[in-house]
């Protein structure tokens, strides 16, 4: 039987990974992640988790350690968030490259400087260019679900490709919350024993794995890259069917709220889309025609299922806790790309809020929903918004 | 002329290598950096002088590759395929019987 539990999202990733059975777990400590492998030492000390818990020095060798794990053949498992997430950046690119399908658990968080150890998104979404497949839990259930998805789509052959499980600073790593830890013999069904297909130590068939490559070689690399990455949407869309039937709970690449009839639609990702949702049943009640949507994956991104969701509004408004100076924030960019080609388009308008942790308020979502207001209405407005500023100090 | 005491791995490599694209690029032949043939990067290419040579093994033991390997006699033989023309050999020489001399291609 499931267990019915309360914890916080931290503790959601850990037992994610004890139901996993990782061999390898490599993992400095950071906020707002420590609690994720200090939970994890606590089930190997206690004979709970058959594994290896490697303390490191720095993030860089935690995900150094992860490589070489995985490289040996066996799931491993890490944990961070923010600085430490950069800090592993090098070796994102070369875990992607080596195509190791090994699996993190971030707790998003900002970046410095200024040292700020709250929400927004930016670690992870810096990390978009690495060929990691990105997921962003919206709640504790979803941090949990979605690392064992991401196990399964991570090491499945088509892809093998590492993943890193995005869940909001605080909001989420230190709320607590009802989570169903599913039963282990479900999860071991669900996931089986990793097979390395191709990266693995067999003395008697020696290997060289992260080799160099010539300008000859290497763009093909990166097109492999490419074609994993795509390959990765349609085994995402069967390992979301099958956790269903397996779990009962139902996850999509894109999730639509109250989108049908909807004249804007609210794009978000992360905790953020349980608050958007509260306020798009509030803005129906007043008879607007709202609807919100989810990015549960961010890579690969999801092209097809934007192209979908846009045909039913006139107005995306893009809620992101990112920003790319001089641009806007992500989302904007990757749904302009999604439609840019497409006949018959919505407007797209870019709102940039909760950065570092600032709380993103029904308030803010009015002043953003009337700037989409203004757009579905015709009138000019800013490409890219910043919501919630506090002029009056700047 | 002696024979390179790797002709056999280079032979089996040259036979078994193929270009073909593997995942995450590994290398699944062992040795298979032998086709890379990196005298290609020469500029300067040691020139021997037997007659200066004393057989004291320097050349042999230094080359960083390796590409000198030693005939029935103990002389040094240069494999020009993998020599990089680093000029450590002429350096180490005692009797200067290596110097290091611009290649022209």
């Amino acid at each position: 039987m499931p267990i019915r539990t309360v914890m916080k999202a931290n503790e959601a990733a850990a037992w994610a990974a004890k139901l996993a059975k990782p061999k390898v777990i490599a993992a400095f400590p950071i906020t707002p992640s420590t609690l994720v492998p200090e939970k994890i030492s606590e089930f190997v000390a206690n004979g709970e988790l058959d594994a290896e818990f490697i303390k490191v020095e720095s993030e860089h060798s935690a995900i150094s350690a992860c490589v070489g794990a995985s490289a040996a053949g066996v799931r491993t498992f890490t944990a961070t968030a923010s600085q430490g997430l950069a800090l592993m950046h090098e070796v994102l690119f070369i875990a992607a490259g080596m195509r190791l399908p090994i699996v993190v658990a971030i707790g998003n968080r900002s970046l410095s400087a200024p040292i700020n150890i709250w929400n927004d998104w930016q670690d992870t979404i810096s990390e978009r260019d690495t060929g990691w497949l990105q997921f962003y839990a919206e709640n504790n259930q979803e941090a949990l679900d979605l690392i064992l998805i991401a196990y399964k789509v991570a090491e499945n052959e088509k892809v093998l490709l590492p993943a890193m499980v995005g869940f909001d600073a605080f909001i989420l790593t230190h709320t607590v919350e009802p989570v169903e830890i599913p039963d282990q013999e479900l999860v071991d069904e669900f996931l089986g024993e990793y097979e390395p297909k191709h990266a693995f130590i067999d003395p008697h068939n020696p290997i060289t794995q992260g080799t160099l490559a010539f300008p000859a070689h290497y763009m093909e690399t990166r097109y492999l890259l490419w074609k994993a990455n795509e390959a990765a949407k349609k085994v995402i869309d069967e390992a979301f069917a099958e956790f269903e039937k397996r779990f009962g709970r139902k996850y999509q690449k894109v999730e639509e709220y109250r989108t049908d009839d909807a004249d804007i639609i609210l794009v978000t990702m992360g905790s953020l889309a349980g608050t958007v949702k509260d306020y798009v049943d509030r803005a129906r009640e007043k008879g607007i025609k709202v609807g919100a949507a989810k990015m549960t994956v961010y890579r690969p991104f999801p092209v097809e299922e934007v192209r979908e969701l846009a045909k039913k509004a006139k107005v995306i408004a893009l809620l992101e806790k990112n920003i790319t100076f001089s641009v806007g924030g992500a989302l904007f960019q990757d749904f302009s790309r999604a439609l840019v080609n497409e006949d018959e388009k919505p407007k797209l308008v870019d709102f940039i809020l909760g950065l570092g942790g600032r709380d993103v308020t029904f308030q803010n979502l009015d002043e953003a929903l009337s700037i989409a207001e203004k757009a579905l209405r015709g009138e000019k407005v800013d490409e890219v918004n910043w919501i919630g500023l506090r002029k009056e100090i700047l | 002329m002696a024979e390179s005491p790797f002709k056999e791995d280079i032979e089996r490599v040259q036979k078994e290598y193929s270009e073909k694209m593997t995942l995450g690029a590994v290398a699944v032949i062992p040795g298979s950096s032998v086709v890379n043939k990196t005298g290609s990067w020469r500029v300067f290419m040691p020139e021997f002088n037997k007659d200066k040579c004393v057989r004291c093994f320097l050349c042999y033991i230094y080359c960083p590759e390796p590409a000198i390997y030693l005939d029935e006699e103990n002389y040094p033989v240069f494999d020009y395929d993998y020599c990089k023309g680093c000029g450590i050999c002429a350096n180490e020489c005692p009797t200067k019987a290596i110097v290091m001399v611009r290649e022209t291609k």
